[in-house]
């Protein structure tokens, strides 16, 4: 696989980004030709506008969150590294592979996955969803067909469930204790970047 | 208790004895007839023609002429027609011992918990066939498949695919199939061939059995049985996607199953000699048109269903009934063309469930559901009771040792290889992998059941000369899974330690979080560029509803179908149900005034379910655990009884007395409905009929009471119309965006200023306390009955002499000073213009500005 490696030696400090995301040189080299489709005007990093390029996305009723989800808070752009790492996030949990007590936790663990989850609602990035923040959420996903009260009514519900301290908005470990029956492991995984 | 219980036991004992007795007594009185009841649902009606047009062995012969009308001399009082009912009559005489060997097996849940039901019902049945024999000396009742195939198994099959977990089930569909298909072909073709080439090795002596006829044995024999499975898997509670594996799997592989045996007895007819390439080739064609034309025509059906429901409203009784006449019709439709009427029928019911609970009101899904329940379980405990029943009999038993042990064996061996080849295929592409104790299990979850002795027993005696040996082995083999795995599978769930489904409450968060998980996998699908699942998931999402819920949906269930939203309805609709449940446990009235009552989950349900009507009471609730301690430190509520109060149990002790007073008063007074006597049969309506004159009685009854009250506190009588005026300022002045109508009347006047420091606490117990009672009263019963003002009782007088202070205002409704807050509504019955006076009591208060706030509150009872 001569054509392997050489797209493997392209990319810079590839030995760390697959050590650190536990990806396989192929996935790496399949990322890395999306990558590049993505970033059209060839810069080596991407920014908002490309990835709201891709039709789907913009039709995603969440898609903004999650592409905001890339860019860390005050950067325009997103190298190749951190995009890897993101969509590390997704990758199923692997239960074969012997766990290295003294290895950092990989970035697809549970918490990780859940972590990813709860950015995605607090926009503030105050370590809490507040009941306004839920509501955004809900009003986009929810859409038409129901009312505002319904919604206001649903995220006071939800809250509720959630919320143990009282303080009316779900810290991040009321949000892992409220889905701790949920397998995350399935519900956040996709199976091609297994 | 356990001298009860067995008392219980014994007496119920008995009389099952003497039903048995009975049965003997009929079943000899009729030796003559010699006629096979399986039993039948819909059979009885044209049970005639069913037993006319069944088995050529059910021969109704010379004795049926024994009624025909004979010459006689004198009018005959009373006659002895036992002939004109007996099919019936057996049958339903059936379904009722059946049924009662259900009720013999669960009444020790020790028992159950050790042998499944299903094995149970098996041993019971060999005790009937036993006495059965005793009296006949023959069997004269067993398990035909006609009655089987056409009235006993369809409704298992359609309430097993109406209530399957569509999404589990669609989601592990890839898997299911493979199971399904791959599955029972493998079980089938090594079964038969290694019976064979034991056979060959001289393991079973001299057997007039070719190799197709192995072939064919082995295709009947590995039906995994729905209905075995579900009984024994019901009972074990493993986690769900091993269920709706080994489920969905049963359920598929017997239509599978029934295909591959018409295929080999075909080919069984047809002889060894004639099979060449082509009809090999037909006959893997015809596996595919029939397995797959089965489906297609169940998804035609399905869609039938749905669009029918669309227009059923006004025929809402029988609404369900469509459902399950349509459904069996898909199952005889498909049998008519000889497609697979059991694949048919599943997914006639996978398919509709959707649309129909949208469609239907929410009554006949209830309804429906519990029809099916009720025929499925009902024919479930009648196959299981003829599976024992068929044993006793001279004539099938057969004996050879080496066919037998080998089947077992083999049939067991091969279910695990098959089970655990495939799953390692499946498991190189599974997100979350089967691990290997869940593979285990389902290999050990093959039972077989009475699908694989229907086809035993449907074989043609020509054509296979061992025919009662094959059905012998089949009725040990499943003997042997059903009763001994049955049995050994909880406790090798519990040692395997195989995960249990996860007794979790429905939870709203979990919900909305699924739903984000959606969207946010489908929008990393689209980052990385590639079409996986959830890319598939969300175009179908999309078609289905854009176009197919648009064809099979009404347009108004189509408007309020959001899942979260529904979620969030059932879940409310929950919490009612136990608020009020738990009212009853305390006394209905005592529960609406308990503040320990309210306690227990008020905050979740007021919270969620008025949020929307009174915002800012929700920010007052989360100071509302403060307010308690503040409040009982505070000793404004030292004397008797205060309504403000949230130490429950100090004021339950104090409270007792008055309790039981005004409880005594109370029921005195209450409005008397007079509903009950007026129900109404009709055939096609359940509710009660709402008669208007009552309404128009309640009615003019509290606008009367308005006017006395207004009477009355205009002369002065009432001391707390200076404070509720003061009080309702303030709170229409805290609860700016309120909605004053809505809102504001429902506050009594009891809401006392002393505690202005701790309004937000205070207002949210005064609401509580004045929503109840809103609420109760709404409910005619509630209503105090009506004597005339003069003739107010002492406890009136009583408080009216005292003039209580401010504080006494402040108390619970219990105490005599809430009551006389009730007290105004009375009025005298003997009363006639009430509604002109109801008219004036109105204006009045509309132009004096002072409110009996507790009145108004009637006003949403007629709005």
């Amino acid at each position: 696989m001569g054509s392997t490696s050489s797209t493997l030696l392209k990319i810079p400090n590839v030995e760390v980004l697959m050590q650190e995301t536990g990806f396989s040189p192929a996935h790496i080299i399949r990322l890395h030709d999306r990558f590049k489709a993505l970033d059209k005007e060839g810069r080596g990093h991407l920014c908002p506008q490309d990835f709201g390029a891709i039709k789907e996305l913009a039709m995603n009723p969440i898609g903004d969150r999650i592409i905001g989800a890339f860019f860390s808070p005050g950067k325009e752009t997103v190298d190749f590294h951190t995009f890897v790492k993101i969509l590390a996030h997704f990758r199923p949990v692997d239960k074969d592979r012997p766990k290295e007590p003294n290895s950092p936790e990989p970035i697809n663990s549970r918490s990780n996955k859940l972590k990813f989850a709860f950015q995605l609602y607090d926009q503030d990035k105050d370590g809490k969803i507040s009941r306004d923040e839920l509501l955004k959420v809900l009003r986009s996903m929810l859409g038409m067909q129901v009312t505002e009260e319904q919604l206001e009514s649903i995220a006071d519900r939800t809250i509720q469930e959630a919320d143990l301290d009282r303080d009316e908005a779900i810290s991040f470990e009321e949000f892992r204790k409220s889905l701790e029956k949920v397998n995350i492991d399935h519900k956040m995984s996709i199976r091609f970047l297994r | 208790m356990f001298f009860d219980q067995q008392k219980s036991v014994m007496a119920f004992l008995q009389h099952f004895a003497l039903l048995l007795a009975l049965l003997i007594v009929f079943s000899t009185s009729c030796k003559a007839v010699t006629l096979e009841v399986g039993s039948v649902e819909v059979g009885y009606n044209d049970s005639s023609k069913s037993s006319a047009t069944e088995d050529t062995s059910t021969s109704i012969n010379g004795s049926t002429d024994g009624h025909a009308p004979s010459v006689i001399s004198t009018l005959p009082i009373v006659t002895w027609k036992w002939h004109h009912i007996e099919t019936p009559y057996l049958v339903a005489l059936w379904i009722l011992t059946c049924w009662l060997c259900k009720l013999v097996c669960e009444l020790n849940h020790n028992v159950t918990s050790v042998i499944p039901e299903s094995g149970l019902l098996i041993i019971l049945g060999f005790i009937l066939g036993g006495i059965i024999w005793g009296a006949d000396k023959a069997q004269t009742f067993k398990l035909i498949p006609t009655n089987f195939f056409y009235y006993l198994l369809p409704q298992i099959i359609l309430d097993a695919s109406y209530c399957m977990p569509n999404k589990l089930f669609f989601s592990n569909l890839g898997a299911i199939l493979i199971h399904a298909i791959i599955g029972t072909c493998w079980n089938a073709a090594t079964v038969g061939t290694a019976l064979w080439a034991c056979y060959e090795g001289g393991a079973m002596g001299t057997l007039n059995i070719g190799p197709l006829q192995f072939l064919l044995f082995g295709a009947l024999i590995s039906a995994v049985d729905p209905v075995a499975v579900i009984a024994v898997f019901e009972e074990v509670h493993v986690n769900e996607v091993l269920y709706i594996l080994v489920f969905g799997e049963s359920l598929l592989n017997d239509g599978v199953t029934v295909v591959l045996y018409n295929v080999f007895d075909a080919f069984v007819s047809l002889g060894g000699l004639k099979i060449n390439a082509a009809e090999i080739v037909k006959g893997i064609v015809s596996f595919f048109v029939v397995a797959f034309g089965g489906s297609f025509l169940g998804v035609v059906f399905a869609i039938l269903i749905s669009m029918l429901t669309r227009v059923t409203k006004n025929v809402q009784v029988i609404e369900a009934g469509f459902i399950i006449v349509l459904g069996y019709l898909s199952y005889l439709t498909a049998e008519m063309l000889s497609l697979s009427a059991i694949l048919s029928i599943t997914f006639c019911g996978v398919c509709c469930q959707k649309y129909i609970n949208a469609n239907m009101d929410e009554k006949s899904v209830t309804t429906l559901r519990y029809t099916l329940k009720v025929m499925a379980n009902g024919s479930e405990t009648m196959i299981f009771v003829f599976l024992g029943v068929s044993a006793i009999d001279k004539n099938i038993w057969v004996w050879n040792t080496g066919f037998i042990l080998l089947t077992i064996f083999f049939v067991v061996v091969f279910r695990f290889i098959g089970v655990f080849f495939l799953n390692w295929v499946l498991n190189q592409s599974r997100l979350i992998p089967i691990d290997i104790t869940d593979q285990f299990v389902m290999a050990y979850g093959g039972l077989r059941g009475a699908v694989a002795y229907g086809l035993a027993a449907l074989l043609d005696e020509k054509k296979i000369p061992e025919k009662n040996l094959m059905l012998g082995t089949t009725l040990i083999v499943v003997y042997f899974t059903v009763i001994l795995q049955g049995i050994t599978m909880k406790p090798l769930v519990q040692w395997l330690k195989v995960k249990r489904a996860a007794h979790s409450d429905l939870k709203l968060i979990e919900k909305l979080n699924n739903r984000a998980f959606d969207h946010i996998l489908a929008a990393v699908e689209d980052i990385c560029g590639r079409i996986g699942d959830n890319w598939w998931t969300r175009g179908w999402n999309r078609f289905e509803e854009n176009y197919i819920s648009w064809l099979l949906m009404k347009p108004k269930a189509r408007k309020n179908r959001d899942y979260l939203f529904s979620i969030f309805h059932k879940l409310n609709l929950e919490d009612a149900i136990n608020y009020v449940s738990e009212g009853e446990r305390q006394g209905s009235l005592a529960f609406s005034r308990s503040d320990e009552a309210a306690n227990v989950d008020f905050k979740k349900q007021f919270g969620s379910e008025f949020a929307d009507v009174m915002p800012n009471i929700m920010v007052d609730m989360s100071n509302y655990e403060l307010g308690i301690e503040h409040f009982s430190v505070t000793s404004i509520v030292k004397d008797t009884i205060p309504s403000v109060s949230l130490d429950i149990h100090g004021q339950d002790r104090k409270n007792a007395m008055d309790d039981i007073n005004a409880h005594h008063l109370l029921q005195q007074h209450l409005y008397r409905s007079r509903k009950h006597h007026r129900h109404k049969y009709s055939r096609s309506h359940f509710s009660i009929n709402q008669n208007e004159d009552e309404v128009q009685e309640i009615f003019q009854r509290t606008m009367r009471s308005r006017l006395e009250s207004f009477k009355s506190t205009k002369m002065g009588v009432n001391p707390a119309k200076k404070i509720t005026k003061h009080h309702k300022k303030e709170l229409t002045h805290k609860m700016p965006n309120g909605h004053p109508d809505g809102t504001g009347h429902l506050y009594g006047d009891e809401v006392d200023i002393a505690v202005g420091s701790e309004t937000g606490a205070i207002n949210s117990t005064f609401m509580r306390d004045t929503y109840t009672v809103g609420a109760g009263i709404e409910n005619p019963v509630f209503l105090p009955d009506m004597d005339s003002p003069t003739h107010s009782p002492p406890w009136l007088m009583e408080t009216e002499a005292v003039a209580p202070s401010q504080r006494a205002q402040r108390r619970l409704p219990w105490t005599p000073n809430r009551l006389r807050r009730l007290a105004p509504m009375r009025i005298s019955t003997c009363s006639t213009d009430s509604f002109l006076m109801a008219d004036v009591s109105l204006t009045l208060e509309e132009h004096e500005e002072h409110s009996q706030t507790d009145h108004v509150e009637m006003r949403p009872v007629f709005d």
